[in-house]
């Protein structure tokens, strides 16, 4: 099955987060395809790599940046809601990227499953 | 379709607004804070009583056990990320919060 | 695009507006879901039926209105609004204080809605 994903909170401040990577690398496990995450509102500041959290601490944008990297997965920020919050292609980590609604509009049709997480 | 919850129903209407909506048959899973919902004896117990009468009711383990919530209300499963995959793999989702 | 494509794409808006950026951002992604022919339709329940609560003036608090935007999403074919009848009532509002035409439904309805949805993305 190919699953899409829309993550709609930052880092840390929600378990959204952390819910949906778990549910990704669950989906993953299970021999699912997570076609995309796609980073939407606050969501869109979990791929900056000036995110430096304490070293006992999980590192959520690098998280994210070995999913796509060891999976495949794209993780995707919108870019309206990146330019409102500074959000930028120089501070992104590896693996993302921002682009428009329009994509998350094809990841929406071309999935079998949406699955959101938010706050 | 299955619905998930992830708000403690102390603190928001997520849980009582979702149910209004529940068509029976369809699955409901807690989520993060909303597990607090079907922890036993509290003031939502009897509604949990109530959709499980409907609807079968899930609540994800990791978070239960990351708040401490061993006892929970008869006829609630309890699933890990996998059972959460599995879920979704039989129902579309819908995200309430 | 084929007919077998076309996906039911149900958004949910539940924030009332200003107070947080969900709705507006919310009717942001309605606007461009409307470009791709989807059947698309949007609920409002709990606070979100403020979001459309006519005699908004978002002039002292510095943060733009969007209130009348959602007139606008006619002209996006986006026709397919329905409001919860519940909500709309326990906030002792009126279809006549909305600032667009719905369809108020009933609780039952809207989860039958819910039920024939591709995708549900609430905001």
């Amino acid at each position: 099955m190919k699953i899409g994903i829309l993550l709609k909170e930052g880092p840390y401040n929600h378990q959204a987060s952390d819910t949906a990577f778990k549910f990704a690398e669950a989906a993953i496990k299970k021999g699912h395809t997570v076609d995309a995450v796609f980073l939407y509102n606050d969501g869109v500041t979990n791929v900056t790599k000036l995110m430096d959290p304490p070293q006992d601490d999980r590192n959520i944008a690098a998280r994210w940046s070995e999913l796509s990297q060891k999976h495949g997965v794209e993780i995707l920020a919108c870019i309206a809601a990146s330019k409102r919050r500074g959000i930028s292609d120089d501070v992104l980590v590896e693996g993302s990227a921002i682009t428009g609604l329009g994509t998350l509009t094809d990841i929406a049709i071309r999935n079998d499953r949406l699955v959101t997480f938010g706050d | 379709m299955l619905h998930t919850i992830n708000k403690s129903p102390f603190e928001t209407t997520t849980f009582e607004t979702c149910i209004r909506f529940l068509v029976p048959g369809d699955p409901v899973l807690f989520i993060e804070d909303g597990v607090y919902a079907v922890q036993s004896g509290n003031k939502f117990s009897p509604t949990i009583e109530r959709v499980l009468k409907t609807n079968p009711v899930f609540a994800l383990r990791p978070d239960l056990d990351a708040r401490g919530i061993g006892d929970i209300a008869d006829g609630v499963e309890s699933v890990d990320y996998e059972g959460f995959v599995g879920l979704v793999e039989e129902h579309q989702v819908n995200s309430w919060f | 695009m084929e007919n077998e494509n076309v996906k039911k794409i149900m958004h949910v808006l539940r924030h009332a507006p200003h107070g947080t950026i969900y709705t507006y951002e919310g009717l942001e992604m309605i606007l461009i879901m409307a470009a791709y022919e989807q059947d698309l339709s949007v609920v409002f329940i709990g606070d979100g039926v403020y979001a459309l609560k006519k005699g908004q003036d978002t002039s002292g608090i510095g943060i733009k209105g969007f209130s009348k935007t959602f007139m606008a999403l006619d002209g996006y074919d986006v026709e397919k609004l329905y409001v919860d009848r519940v909500s709309l009532e326990e906030r002792g509002l009126t279809e006549d204080d909305l600032v667009v035409d719905v369809e108020v439904l009933d609780a039952e309805e809207t989860g039958r809605l819910m039920k024939e949805q591709d995708v549900i993305i609430h905001h």
